[in-house]
């Protein structure tokens, strides 16, 4: 016989459920994340609290165990697909409400590369935190990041790769950049299982971010900077 | 080499010299071990020893330079040449760079895809093969230990096509012809929903930077 309980996600407080999804989240568990986000917006919660205080809370939880090497790659992927599902639902109703914006960020996987793993996190992670972000996929080519860049008004340009074949790539785009006048309009973070910080200096990159957590916490410095700046 | 199994080749690799006359010794990555020993046998290339690295090591590639110096310390008072039989295989050109330090050889080129297939013609043939994902002989007979377990989809199979979504096909590069490694090649197309495309390569530029040993 087991000892556990079944636990009914609507009979619990709401203190008790937010902690509850941070378990779920942890455990990966799609179903339940997506039941209590909408018995949390049911109770009337503000969908950018249900975004903050559950699953983004929930996600740096996962994040600080992934880097400290308890949890692996797989039960992280398993983790963002739960909260993939929470955001789905909050995602329309965070733009109706006017929830908080961070900043825009344009974001690819670098030519010759169709691993994104790590930019789906670094994406969802950053939406999380407030901020727009345009996808462009893998395999982009200098041209694609320029052209979506000189397209609107983004404040940040992040690039992946995993391969360290492709991973040079990332200084054709920002030397292009360079070349173009627009570096400076922008910061660039770089990412990428065999990347570091000395190879993101190496290319004129801005910050290499180990892991999502950290894309979105230099990000937020950054922006934090530029708005000080402006008010200055 | 016989009694030594692929399973120990990739958690442990082969620590004790196989071959030990003191002349050169072959320090390789554990998935080219019976690959190596088939083309001493062959070529009848007596002067060579053989020792292995764990291949497991390619799961995290910060930690094959670090070995590969380890055990050219280790061996090389006791040979008059040792050889490096890795190519950059992910190290991000540090493995180069320690080699060159040390004053020892390796395999040119990004990786055992590369070197198998050769690595000119894989050069001129990657920027069209970016969604091919790749198994050579060891791969497909470790297929499970190497990666069916590690990314966790033993475990959580709905997590396939979060990690192989982009893939269009799998390319198995044979370097012998044996219908059983066919037969579990095809296999493992089928549990990753890719069409299997199988080029026979043989040794490729692994045999040629051997023979100049």
């Amino acid at each position: 016989m087991s000892d556990e309980q079944e636990i009914i996600l609507s009979e619990l407080s709401d203190e008790e459920l937010t902690l509850q999804m941070h378990d779920d989240l942890y455990d990966g568990m799609k179903d339940e994340i997506e039941e209590s986000v909408h018995i949390l917006l049911g109770r009337g919660w503000m969908p950018y609290d249900v975004l903050t205080k559950a699953l983004v809370e929930g996600m740096r939880i996962v994040g600080i165990d992934f880097r400290d090497g308890i949890l692996f790659v797989p039960e992280v992927l398993l983790a963002a697909n739960a909260m993939k599902g929470g955001m789905l639902i909050l995602k329309p109703l965070l733009a109706e409400t006017g929830a908080p914006r961070m900043g825009n960020m344009v974001i690819g996987t670098v030519k010759g590369d169709i691993h994104d793993i790590g930019k789906n996190l670094v994406t969802m992670m950053m939406e999380g935190a407030g901020f727009e972000v345009k996808d462009l996929g893998i395999n982009n080519p200098v041209e694609n990041y320029i052209d979506e860049l000189e397209s609107g008004e983004y404040d940040i340009l992040g690039m992946s790769a995993l391969l360290t074949t492709t991973m040079p790539y990332m200084k054709v785009v920002i030397d292009t950049m360079v070349e173009k006048g627009m570096r400076d309009d922008y910061v660039v973070l770089v990412g990428g299982a065999p990347l570091n910080e000395e190879f993101g200096k190496a290319i004129g990159a801005d910050a290499y971010c180990r892991d999502a957590a950290v894309a979105v916490e230099t990000a937020k410095e950054y922006m934090s900077k530029k708005h000080n700046q402006l008010g200055a | 080499m016989s009694e030594v199994s692929d399973t120990t080749l990739t958690t442990d690799g082969l620590s004790a010299p196989i071959g030990n006359d003191g002349r050169v010794l072959i320090i390789a990555c554990g998935a080219l071990a019976r690959e190596i020993l088939a083309l001493i046998e062959m070529n009848k290339w007596t002067h060579m020893s053989l020792t292995c690295l764990p291949a497991n090591y390619h799961l995290y590639p910060d930690k094959i330079t670090a070995a590969v110096e380890e055990a050219v310390v280790k061996h090389r008072p006791n040979y008059a040449e040792i050889f490096i039989a890795y190519a950059d295989c992910g190290t991000g050109g540090l493995l180069f760079e320690k080699c060159k330090e040390l004053g020892v050889q390796m395999i040119q080129g990004p990786h055992c895809y590369s070197f198998f297939e050769g690595n000119d013609v894989f050069a001129a043939t990657s920027e069209d093969e970016i969604t091919a994902f790749y198994l050579t002989d060891f791969l497909v007979k470790q297929f499970d230990a190497f990666v069916w377990k590690p990314m966790g989809l033993d475990r959580h199979p709905e997590l396939l096509d979060m990690y192989f979504g982009n893939y269009t096909k799998l390319v198995y590069q044979a370097q012998i012809n044996d219908p059983a490694l066919d037969a579990k090649a095809l296999a493992i197309s089928e549990k990753m929903g890719l069409p299997l495309e199988r080029r026979f390569t043989g040794y490729g530029d692994l045999e040629t930077a051997l023979a100049d040993l």
